[in-house]
């Protein structure tokens, strides 16, 4: 453990701190930032590309952590608009709210949000483990091609509409499937994914059997000559 | 882009810090709208016998027009803050307005009611927030706006709020497509409009249907079926003001309310400087929803 360095907004302008967490010098061994006063600022924890350890003390605006590779970021509030977005690896951590496309287009490395995600969470996800603690709004899992996005709560209207190949674990109820979003039987693969993201997340009030699994039925993958007359 | 504000102190011992607060959240917004900005101001200290005309002088010098209205109107005091004046007089709206408009038809009316007050201008909003001195103003409400431009030119006219009833005003994040049409039919229904703005349309919308004894909640709920777009709208009346999110959702908005007061932005940078912000409940106003505040 290296020893933890604080970083001011209120002292630093935000392209300085990025720059300075984006170019760490491993030498003089620091890995572990405290950001404070963070103001609700956009692009906060932008393009991190190391194993580096960050705190971010108060709510953050919007593409935080956006294209994040190895970094550990933790939110102590909420996020903006397209939080993570683009994400490589590493693990982004919230424990409050998060706005709107929270993990948009992301390839890989774990979100967690200890509250509620609204809407079009996980739109187009490529590859990254999304955990919601609560509930998520309209159009989550909009295009979603690969990855698991996991809902403890309920989720808003139209989820999963037309997916790929994203699988969703949905503890509560969703307002409605998106067009060709089905629900589908589990099989071992599905509860042992269930179980670590349960434990990634820390999460001990919901079991395996609370969820229930949602993908696509693949009928948008090929052209259908029957609706020909909808082009 | 724009950004849109909104404050309702609870409490009447932070009336006079109103302006204050204010002017920080207008500052903040100018990321997302940095052509022009405007806010209104709702403050009933003034005689409620009386109304305030908010007028936009434009190129009309100040004195000559307040040597000319003291001699037509009686009880009259006139506030001259920046190209703007506030006119405060019993004269009746009917018979005030329709005077500036024979006699100056360069001054544009911005605003009137009993407690309403609207400033706008072109611009960088931080500047605009000096030159009108928001940071002065007391009240128990305001609202205001930062505007990119995207739909009509960047000019007095177009900027936010508009304002097209006694005492009401509309800002709004988005853009409306059906606004042309609405347009014609409230046109038929005997509403002026002083531009081409898309929000003007729907302020105009709002007022008809309050002057036909509709609530705000069902008004702004009315809106969701005859509106068509994008929108984040704060509508306010001296009783307080309201939000309403498009069913989409893609402008986005966000709450913190407190014992103290009630703050609504574009993004929560805009209030990150209010007392207490960060203990506040925090949320965004659910899609398609109306949210109201006031007396």
């Amino acid at each position: 453990m290296g020893k933890i360095e604080d970083l001011d907004f209120k002292k630093n302008s935000l392209r300085k701190i990025n720059n300075f967490l984006q170019n760490i010098n491993y030498k003089n061994n620091k890995r572990d930032f405290i950001l404070k006063n963070p103001k609700g600022l956009h692009a906060i924890c932008a393009g991190l590309t190391e194993n580096i350890s960050v705190n971010i003390k108060g709510h953050v605006g919007y593409y935080c952590g956006g294209m994040n590779q190895k970094a550990h970021i933790t939110i102590n509030g909420n996020a903006g608009t397209g939080l993570g977005e683009n994400m490589m690896s590493g693990l982004i951590h919230v424990k409050g709210n998060t706005s709107q496309s929270t993990g948009a287009t992301a390839h890989g490395g774990t979100i967690i949000v200890d509250g509620d995600a609204s809407s079009r969470c996980g739109i187009s996800m490529k590859g990254i483990d999304i955990i919601i603690k609560g509930s998520v709004g309209h159009m989550s899992g909009f295009m979603a091609q690969s990855g698991t996005l996991l809902i403890c709560g309920d989720a808003g209207e139209a989820l999963g509409d037309s997916i790929y190949e994203t699988v969703i674990y949905l503890a509560g109820k969703p307002k409605s499937l998106g067009v060709d979003c089905i629900e589908k039987k589990m099989n071992k693969k599905d509860i042992k994914k269930i179980e670590d993201l349960l434990k990634t997340g820390k999460i001990k009030n919901l079991k395996v059997n609370n969820f229930k699994k949602f993908g696509s039925q693949r009928k948008l993958y090929n052209f259908n000559i029957d609706n020909i007359s909808d082009y | 882009m724009c950004g849109i504000v909104g404050l309702y102190l609870k409490k009447k011992t932070l009336h006079n810090k109103l302006g204050f607060y204010l002017s920080g959240m207008l500052d903040n917004m100018s990321s997302r709208g940095p052509d022009s900005a405007g806010f209104a101001i709702y403050n009933n200290k003034e005689s409620k016998k009386n109304y305030k005309y908010s007028l936009c002088l434009n190129k009309t010098l100040s004195r000559g027009f307040e040597q000319d209205i003291k001699k037509n109107f009686k009880d009259i005091t006139v506030k001259n803050i920046s190209d703007h004046i506030v006119v405060c007089t019993s004269a009746t709206p009917k018979k005030f307005i329709s005077y500036i408009q024979r006699n100056f038809s360069e001054i544009s009316l911005v605003g009137y009611g009993r407690s309403i007050e609207i400033f706008k201008q072109v611009g960088n909003p931080k500047e605009i927030v000096k030159k009108f001195k928001l940071e002065k103003f007391s009240g128990s409400h305001a609202i205001g706006h930062t505007r990119m431009a995207t739909e009509s030119a960047i000019t007095v006219d177009g900027s936010h709020p508009y304002s097209t009833g006694e005492d009401e005003c509309l800002v709004h994040n988005g853009s409306l497509s059906n606004h042309n049409n609405l347009r014609r039919q409230l046109i038929k229904q005997g509403k002026n409009f002083d531009s081409l703005n898309d929000t003007e349309v729907a302020a105009g919308y709002i007022s008809q249907k309050l002057s036909e004894n509709k609530s705000m909640k069902k008004t702004l709920t009315e809106c969701l079926t005859d509106l068509d777009g994008f929108y984040t709208f704060i509508a306010g009346t001296n009783k307080g003001f309201a939000v309403l999110r498009d069913e989409i959702a893609c402008k986005p908005a966000v709450i913190a309310e407190n014992n103290d007061y009630v703050a609504v932005a574009s993004e929560f940078q805009a209030m990150a400087h209010l007392p207490y912000v960060n203990k506040s409940n925090i949320y965004e106003p659910k899609p398609g929803v109306v949210y109201t505040w006031g007396k």
